[in-house]
């Protein structure tokens, strides 16, 4: 374009100078011959130029639009553009203003960045979005963390039967015989897919309009409710005990039926004379069985009792004449009917339990019976829609019971405790507690508020010691070293090496216990030695025997704790020994040293039983022979570790062998020993849970299914967003916005380059 | 006289004791009454001490080894649909394609003239794709040729540069190779669509976020590792480390988190939102850490090491919960953790592939529902007092070769040293 443009510029004065000279030689002929000449040439020459420039340029002239090109050639200025604003009515001044403004200016825009910087700033801003994108992922991961059980892989396709249309949709005929009958269906007109219906099954359901099946509706709710309203009221008669109310029953049935009867033989006498086959066949039933021939147990036991029992002898009477009428041979059935019919009737009515000889099959214990009866198994069918509820409130039952299991449990192991171990906390605070009481027996003589004051210094006294004397335990190894695997060289290929192993550990532990006897939150460290030293060390003996200063007035009230720690704590050891001034120390603690050896060491036990193997009776010793060889004396106890050293008391109650299975320091995630301890009390095992709390307690953490490819998570996954399509073109908008505003930031960060720039102008 | 006593029957209800099918175990009836069973802790602790044993005793990782290549193996990849098919590349161009559950080699390819430097898997497990020293990707089909047919590859590019690791896209069909550039490819075309460079350097290793699938993630030989995202033209973000990185592995179940296997015996776990810290430093091994692989579940992750072992970790924990050796494996050059969350397979240089559980002392195979409460029981069971020292100490039993102890043993003198210090 721009090259094309420069040719015609150069051409153009050579133009007017050939228009001129055409002008100037009109008058001679030859002249002007060769004028012409020189004109056709140079035209030629114009022409042929003039072409090649329209060849270049030939989109411009053949527009589309029938627009000329004429003014190609010249460039339009701003500002020409710009004058004519002034004098266009419809443009805004403010535009004017501005324009203006422009106008006056004189620097020049700003350098572009280099590309590095550029670069550093689109690098910057990808990698903010594509970490915001992937921060979506976060409530999934941390859900995922803290879900109880994690079974993969995450999407599976829901158990259970599927859906009729699923399934067929699916499904394709394979096997010859499965094609044969598809096409014996086709050839029928059977739909294979959707409606599944043939077209005069769609008719006869449209035949049944709604109106009709409502009314069938309403009656079989009707029918269903009759039927089992007669159910329950036929149950609630059988379980009516009363002879004599089953007697009346029965008596008002036959009557009945013998009503019934008559009216059929009126009415419909082919009925009634099945009715008759039916008492006859059932005669005959009767006839042949055993029944009423006076030989089961019960006819055998009133015959027995019948000497003396009028009812019982009743009793017989009637069975006897039922046989007789049963065995008489009929001889006009008409006349019989009736009385058969009563005797079928009888038979019937009569509660079983009058004749078999073994109460099975309606039996009053319903349990007896080797299936369920038809009372248990009904209310399950009906059931059916509500069973998750109830199972719900099987299980409230069940953490009712757990929770009572565990409160029982907890009162036993109190029991325990209160019989047997020290607990050392408790221990503890016994051993404040007599503290206590030793000081208000030296000073008996001082009022009880005193005591209060005194004890409360007690606690105040030793929380110092421990704050002050406690160095802070180094957790983190700990921590770290119990993450590691311990390896070794040892190969541990039987059980007998891994207890080859643990006595190792034994050794081990034993080591460097003494060494590492810090009081960290352990649950079987006796913390009471410790304790005394801190006695020893807290209080100067020489300071505090001097008995002069027994009798010391105590003006303070009780302090209060709140109060800053510094300045307090000159002041409180002050109190302290204070306190501790009149006390004699010393003497109580070798007391309690003396108590504690006491207590170490075995009792003699007395088994001598006064009177055997020798006369006995009052006033009567055993013999010191006797009393001798019944005397048992307990092998002395191994010699006490604090023997030699005077002021130390060192507590044997804790047992080594014991200690070896306890844990010496609070593990990770738990914040106290108490909550340790609880989780460690609770059985998980089936002795102590029930099937369902057994199952929930040992779910595992991760479950995979066997031979299935566990796929990476994918967008499926995630939660929904808000709004997904807007997100995309607001997302590059902010992205635009954010170039542009790192770009200015960057300039502010350098200004560098504008001075530069200032001094080119 | 008989109206008068009141007699008492027992009375049993077979609810209780009979069963609804044969199928049916036995019904014991059970009082869970506390006092009638007591010392409930210790009983427990004892179970829980022998199930601890028994868990090391049954501890035999070791599954199969699959020999047959002929030089160290170089590069393992997964089958991405079947979980029996395993494909390898060795160090003299060979790659083996294997059954596992038949433990035999189905078909054995000359890819490359040199090394196999990479082989992955196309997502749908229809061809995998190979780089080798001779400066060729090929695709092969996964289906082996018919009788009589020469095994060709499906597509060769030939590239100006040797490529050192290939990694194919979740979804799509483009894959990305790093050598000395990190190249975006699709299959269609012969030239790369894309291709990221920042500073000169050279790459060991490129991996495709399994999660956002666009991300991507190479260690570079300058120290660094470089995040690209392939829609964008630049790369996002470098670290550069003390020393080089071999390997990396996104974790598939948490989309921002991975791990790089470093020089300097340890693995990093970082967060990519926040790449100035690790989130994990871990440590165990006594020599450069070569390969790296998460399982599934994105639980854990497999580690190869130039120490002969193999150790697997949590994935937020500092050191290993468990190790694996044997005393003919060599240095471990690659691993991979299968998609089952089953097994680990470690190619090593003594050109063999081995087979391990992942959980060592588990049981293959089905499981009766019974076998499985008891394993879960015990599970339960040393999970509740793995604090015990007792149980603690056989639980972290391993056995270790005299050399790899002693290495460990002055590099934990050293460490101590150093913080003394």
């Amino acid at each position: 374009m721009a090259g094309g443009g420069n040719n015609e510029e150069e051409l153009s004065p050579d133009d007017e100078h050939i228009i001129s000279a055409s002008e100037e030689e009109d008058g001679s002929d030859d002249e002007s011959k060769h004028a012409k000449l020189l004109e056709a040439i140079s035209s030629l020459g114009k022409r042929k130029r003039m072409k090649r420039t329209e060849r270049s340029e030939a989109s411009v002239q053949v527009s589309e639009f029938s627009v000329n090109a004429d003014g190609t050639g010249e460039k339009v200025n701003l500002s020409d553009l710009l004058g004519t604003m002034d004098k266009t009515p419809g443009a805004p001044n403010k535009t004017k203003q501005q324009l203006k403004n422009l106008q006056n200016r004189k620097e020049t825009l700003e350098l572009p960045l280099s590309k590095q910087q550029t670069e550093k700033i689109q690098r910057e801003v990808a990698y903010d979005k594509s970490s915001k994108e992937v921060s979506r992922w976060e409530t999934v991961i941390t859900q995922n963390q803290k879900a109880e059980q994690l079974v993969f892989p995450l999407r599976q396709d829901p158990t259970g039967p599927k859906r009729m249309e699923q399934v067929v949709a699916g499904w394709k005929a394979k096997t010859p015989l499965e094609k044969e009958i598809f096409s014996l269906l086709h050839s029928n007109n059977q739909p294979i897919h959707d409606p599944l219906l043939t077209p005069a099954e769609e008719a006869s359901i449209k035949a049944m309009s709604l109106e009709e099946a409502k009314i069938r509706q309403a009656e079989f709710r009707k029918a269903r409710v009759l039927q089992s309203y007669y159910e329950a009221k036929a149950r609630r008669e059988r379980k009516i005990k009363s002879k004599k109310y089953h007697k009346l029953q029965k008596k008002a049935k036959v009557k009945a039926f013998l009503k019934q009867f008559d009216e059929m033989m009126k009415t419909d006498p082919a009925g009634a004379l099945e009715e008759l086959k039916k008492m006859e066949l059932s005669r005959m039933q009767e006839r042949m069985s055993l029944k009423h021939q006076n030989s089961g147990k019960w006819a055998k036991s009133k015959a027995i009792m019948a000497k003396y029992d009028d009812a019982a002898r009743k009793a017989m009477q009637e069975q006897l004449e039922m046989n007789k009428q049963l065995t008489q041979k009929l001889v006009v059935p008409s006349d019989d009917d009736d009385d058969e019919e009563r005797n079928v009737e009888e038979a019937d009515a009569l509660p079983d339990f009058v004749n078999d000889p073994e109460p099975i099959l309606d039996s009053v214990n319903p349990w007896m019976r080797g299936k369920l009866t038809q009372e248990h198994s009904e209310p399950e069918v009906t059931a059916v829609a509500t069973e998750t509820a109830d199972e719900e409130e099987e299980e409230n039952e069940e953490e009712k019971l757990l929770r009572e299991f565990e409160r029982k449990r907890k009162l036993r192991q109190d029991e325990d405790d209160d019989l047997v171990p020290v607990p050392q906390e408790e221990k503890q605070e016994e051993v404040a507690g007599e503290n206590v009481i030793q000081i208000s027996d030296d000073e008996d003589k001082e009022e009880e508020e005193e005591e209060v004051v005194v004890s409360e210094f007690n606690s105040l006294f030793n929380r110092l010691m421990k704050s002050s004397s406690v160095p802070p335990v180094p957790e983190q190894t700990g921590a770290e070293e119990a993450e590691l695997l311990d390896e070794g060289l040892v190969r541990v290929r039987t059980m007998d090496d891994l207890e080859a192993l643990q006595q190792d550990v034994v050794m081990d532990t034993t080591q460097p216990a003494p060494a590492s006897a810090t009081p960290a939150p352990s649950m079987e460290t006796t913390s009471e030695p410790p304790k005394k030293k801190k006695k020893k060390k807290g209080i100067d003996p020489n300071e505090v025997l001097t008995k002069e200063a027994k009798v010391i007035k105590m003006p303070l009230a009780p302090t209060v704790v709140e109060e800053e720690e510094e300045e307090v704590h000159a002041e409180q050891t002050a109190i302290i020994k204070e306190a501790f001034a009149g006390d004699d120390v010393i003497s109580d603690f070798l007391k309690d040293k003396r108590k504690q050896e006491k207590a170490g060491q075995a009792e003699v036990v007395d088994l001598t039983l006064p009177g055997w193997g020798e006369w006995g009776g009052v006033g009567l010793k055993p013999s010191k022979r006797k009393r001798r060889k019944f005397r048992l004396k307990a092998p002395a106890p191994p010699l006490r570790k604090d023997q030699n050293l005077p002021d130390v008391i060192i507590s044997e109650k804790r047992n080594s062998s014991v200690a070896n299975h306890q844990v010496s320091q609070l593990p990770f995630p738990f914040q106290n020993s108490t909550q340790f301890e609880s989780c460690v009390r609770f059985p998980v095992g089936q002795t102590w849970n029930t099937q369902t709390t057994f199952r929930k307690l040992t779910a595992p953490k991760v479950v995979t299914k066997m031979g299935a490819i566990i796929e990476p998570m994918s967008k499926e996954d995630l939660p929904p967003v808000k709004e997904s399509s807007g997100a995309g073109s607001g997302a590059t908008i902010v992205l635009g916005e954010k170039v542009e505003e790192e770009t200015k930031k960057a300039r502010r960060r350098n200004p560098l380059q504008k001075k530069k720039k200032k001094s080119r102008q | 006289m008989l109206s008068g006593m009141k007699v008492k029957v027992l009375c049993r209800n077979p609810d209780d004791y009979v069963r609804e099918t044969t199928r049916d175990i036995q019904r014991v009836p059970r009082n869970y009454d506390p006092t009638i069973h007591p010392f409930e802790v210790s009983r427990e602790y004892t179970r829980a001490l022998n199930a601890t044993k028994l868990e090391r005793i049954f501890a035999k990782p070791f599954v199969a080894s699959l020999d047959g290549h002929r030089d160290g193996i170089n590069c393992l990849a997964k089958h991405a649909k079947t979980l029996s098919v395993v494909l390898s590349g060795a160090c003299d161009g060979e790659v083996k394609i294997w059954n596992l559950s038949k433990r035999e080699c189905m078909r054995t390819i000359q890819a490359h003239e040199g090394f196999v430097r990479g082989i992955c898997s196309r997502f749908c497990g229809s061809s995998f794709f190979t780089v080798g020293d001779d400066k060729t990707v090929k695709q092969w089909n996964m289906e082996p040729p018919g009788r009589g047919l020469q095994e060709e590859p499906l597509n060769t590019i030939l590239g100006k540069a040797v490529y050192t690791g290939i990694d194919h896209h979740q979804t799509e069909g483009t894959f990305a190779t790093c050598g000395q550039t990190v190249d975006i490819w699709d299959e269609q075309r012969s030239s790369p669509i894309r291709s990221f460079s920042w500073g000169v350097d050279s790459f060991s290793c490129v991996r495709y976020n399994p999660v956002e699938t666009e991300l991507l993630a190479s260690c570079a030989s300058d120290r660094s590792i470089i995040l690209y995202d392939m829609r964008e033209s630049a790369p996002l973000k470098k670290i550069i480390m003390q020393l080089r990185s071999n390997t990396l592995c996104w974790n598939p179940m948490e989309a921002y988190n991975f791990t790089c296997s470093n020089e300097d015996y340890n693995l990093y776990t970082y967060d990519m939102r926040r790449l100035d810290v690790p989130v994990t430093v871990h440590m165990d091994h006594v020599s450069a850490v070569l390969d790296v692989d998460y399982s599934p579940t994105g639980k854990e992750f497999v580690s190869a090491s130039f120490d002969k072992t193999i150790r697997i970790f949590p994935k937020n924990s500092g050191h290993s919960r468990e190790v694996y050796h044997t005393k003919r494996m060599q240095h471990v050059i690659c691993v991979k953790w299968s998609a089952d969350n089953k097994y680990i397979l470690s190619g090593s240089d003594e050109m063999n592939i081995r087979l391990w559980k992942a959980n060592a002392s588990e049981k293959l195979g089905l499981l009766t529902p019974r076998e499985k409460a008891a394993l879960n029981y015990n599970q339960k069971l040393r999970d509740k007092f793995q604090h015990h020292p007792q149980v603690r100490r056989i639980a972290r039993h391993r056995h270790l070769p005299r050399d790899l102890f002693k290495q460990k043993r002055e590099l934990r003198e050293m460490k101590e040293a150093r913080r003394r210090k």
